[in-house]
């Protein structure tokens, strides 16, 4: 009867969530510089549109849209996995080197080699994350892994990741600096489809990949010692998660920039709404994601006009004194 | 008698580290992309004959050098109060991101006033920055009883990530700043000049001055609050008066040369290393040793890339992290 309960609630929920997508997305497709109205915009999405806002809809507004949608699915999903794995609510991949150690790697990147392919930025920017937390994971080590140590050990990481990427970025040549610095804010400003090619199938893989080991994520909740005792293998399981996340976060760092502070919001959002089981935890905080990314890069197009505010100032703006709320209403890390 | 003894060693450690310290700045003086000799000193300040080998001399080295040793030691001493007054060990004007306040408060200077924005009034900005990004992590610290060491860190790491997300927002939207922007967002002590220094100066000897003054409080203080207070100790006045001699070193040391980070993390820890935890010595020390480690930093960064240096913010920041990894894992608690 209960579960029952549960079940409606969470389907409902669901539900709910998905229409703001839907709706959110509709309503950024039509506002901008050039307003669109709703009915043209169903038309072009059907392919019946013979309007010249077809081409707008299309090419630009579009697939900033479904990047939009994908980036903070794939953030949310990777903090949510994050925060279960190290059993901090406050652990993202922000904090944890993992998006710095991807931005040096694009900066450098993008700096020596000339005419590159943006197909290989995701595959870099894991690379470069990949790195990053294993430095981290490593150094965090002593008789297993406390995420006070990985957290300030992150810290640390993130400011010489920064100074490097800095540095990197006054050693180029100018016209480059503008480009790099516009990547690192962390904007979906001129995305158009070949980024969605390169994003869409690390989402596709990754986030139904981590449902899949949602069970191991709630066992690990428990504690280490029960984990253990209900026949979980910690370590390995531990590290396919960690694996899971970086290779979310560095895919949507590889296309969008850094983005902060959606990993650390959308999981606790999520939490709030549904409890403490990751099955619902891991979706919900996926569809919060793509919300919060929407509104954020909707208020950069519009605020402002005729400027275009990168979202990632949004999301810092909006995230930073959350994670202050977070920090000081706990008594204790 | 021992005692005595032990602070003769301590005093004598002193005198080999001012001796060390002119020794480095006269290296930094003399070698990099042009060498000198010390004649080449000598005669560019008293016969000064506008050649370029003495402009550089004195327009270029001596300013850069001078920098980076005031710069190392205000840093260096500002670190070590910060980690008494917070009981923090990893508490420094980096790691609770004061230099991100500084940055932000210049680009969004630069912002509003455009291309009238002088030299002076940017480091001024710095200071305002460096003052208001101190005072919101230093009374969020302070709420729910007491400080909490980590719970510090964090925030100051989240004013950080804040101030440059927002800075680089700015700067997008007003492409004009970027090259100034990026002077400031990189710490380093090249390209500055000595009217930089003149005009901090000031602010830097004042935080200095309370910062000595205050070193006897400082070591009861160091033995908790209950026992600071039953041993006559007026813990307000002692707190305020060493926040504003940190707030005055660090925003003076980011107005003169940027974001440098871990200075003022690491060298505290090696001075207690050295002479133990008494602040009347352990505050010259960390001048010392500040100064001599950020200009041989700058030093070695000439040296590291053949074509070009590398900012000694970089070198510093790069060199931090293996000492801010030892301080996390020596910490029992967690």
């Amino acid at each position: 009867m209960l579960k029952a309960r549960i079940a409606k609630h969470s389907f409902l929920l669901f539900l709910g969530l998905t229409c703001l997508v839907a709706a959110l997305s509709l309503l950024s497709l039509s506002v901008g510089g050039v307003s669109v109205p709703l009915k043209e915009v169903l038309a072009s999405l059907t392919g019946r549109n013979a309007e010249a806002s077809n081409l707008i809809i299309m090419q630009f507004r579009l697939p900033r849209i479904v990047a939009a949608i994908l980036i903070g699915a794939a953030l949310a999903v990777a903090g949510a996995l994050l925060q279960g794995v190290i059993r901090n609510p406050l652990a993202s991949p922000d904090l944890l080197g993992v998006t710095g150690g991807a931005s040096v790697a694009v900066v450098a990147f993008m700096t020596f080699v000339t005419g590159y392919s943006i197909h290989w930025v995701p595959f870099i920017a894991i690379g470069g994350a990949l790195v990053a937390t294993t430095i981290n994971y490593v150094f965090a080590w002593k008789k297993g892994v406390s995420p006070f140590r990985l957290v300030l050990i992150g810290i640390g990481i993130s400011t010489a990741m920064g100074a490097l990427t800095t540095f990197l970025l006054i050693s180029g040549p100018a016209y480059l600096a503008a480009q790099v610095l516009n990547w690192m804010t962390g904007s979906i400003y001129g995305t158009n489809w070949s980024y969605i090619e390169v994003l869409w199938p690390w989402v596709a893989v990754f986030i139904p990949l981590s449902l899949l080991l949602a069970k191991e994520l709630n066992v690990q909740s428990l504690g280490e010692d029960i984990a253990r005792g209900l026949g979980s293998r910690l370590q390995l399981s531990r590290m396919i998660l960690l694996f899971y996340s970086v290779a979310l976060a560095g895919a949507a760092v590889g296309v969008a920039g850094t983005i902060s502070f959606i990993g650390l919001m959308a999981p606790h959002i999520a939490r709030m709404l549904v409890g403490n089981s990751y099955k619902l935890i891991i979706p919900v905080s996926a569809l919060i994601g793509a919300i919060i990314l929407l509104l954020a890069d909707l208020a950069g197009r519009m605020l402002f006009q005729p400027l275009d505010v990168p979202a990632g100032v949004f999301t810092a703006g909006i995230g930073a004194p959350f994670f202050m709320y977070l920090l000081f209403k706990r008594k204790k890390i | 008698m021992n005692g005595s003894f032990l602070s003769k060693r301590k005093l004598a450690g002193l005198v080999v580290g001012a001796i060390l310290l002119l020794i480095s700045m006269l290296c930094s003086v003399l070698y990099g992309l042009h060498q000198f000799s010390l004649k080449d000193l000598w005669l560019a300040y008293s016969q000064f004959n506008g050649s370029n080998e003495h402009l550089i001399l004195t327009k270029v080295r001596v300013p850069r050098t001078l920098i980076a040793a005031l710069v190392g030691a205000s840093l260096a001493v500002a670190g070590a109060i910060m980690q008494v007054l917070t009981r923090n060990p990893l508490a420094s004007p980096s790691v609770f991101g004061v230099n991100a306040g500084a940055v932000l408060f210049i680009v969004i200077g630069l912002l509003v006033f455009g291309s009238s924005l002088t030299m002076s009034g940017m480091v001024w900005l710095a200071f305002a920055g460096a003052v208001a990004t101190s005072v919101v992590v230093y009374t969020l610290g302070l709420q729910g009883g007491g400080f909490e060491p980590v719970k510090l860190t964090l925030a100051g790491a989240c004013m950080a990530a804040f101030g440059s997300s927002i800075t680089s927002g700015i700067i997008l939207i007003n492409k004009q700043s970027l090259e100034s922007a990026l002077f400031w967002m990189i710490g380093s002590v090249e390209g500055r000049n000595l009217e930089h220094l003149l005009m901090v100066l000031p602010y830097m000897a004042i935080g200095m001055t309370i910062s000595l003054l205050l070193s006897g409080s400082l070591n009861i203080m160091a033995i908790g609050d209950d026992s600071a207070k039953s041993l006559g100790q007026r813990l307000t006045l002692v707190r305020v008066l060493s926040a504003t001699a940190i707030v005055l070193l660090a925003g003076s040391s980011v107005a003169a040369a940027g974001p440098i980070a871990f200075i003022g993390l690491i060298v505290p820890h090696l001075c207690r290393y050295i002479v133990g935890h008494d602040f009347r010595w352990l505050l010259p020390y960390t001048a010392l040793v500040g100064a001599i480690l950020l200009v041989t930093a700058d030093l070695a960064s000439r040296f590291i890339l053949e074509s070009r240096e590398v900012p000694v913010g970089v070198a510093t920041a790069i060199i931090g992290v293996p000492f801010l990894i030892h301080v996390a894992r020596r910490k029992q608690h967690a």
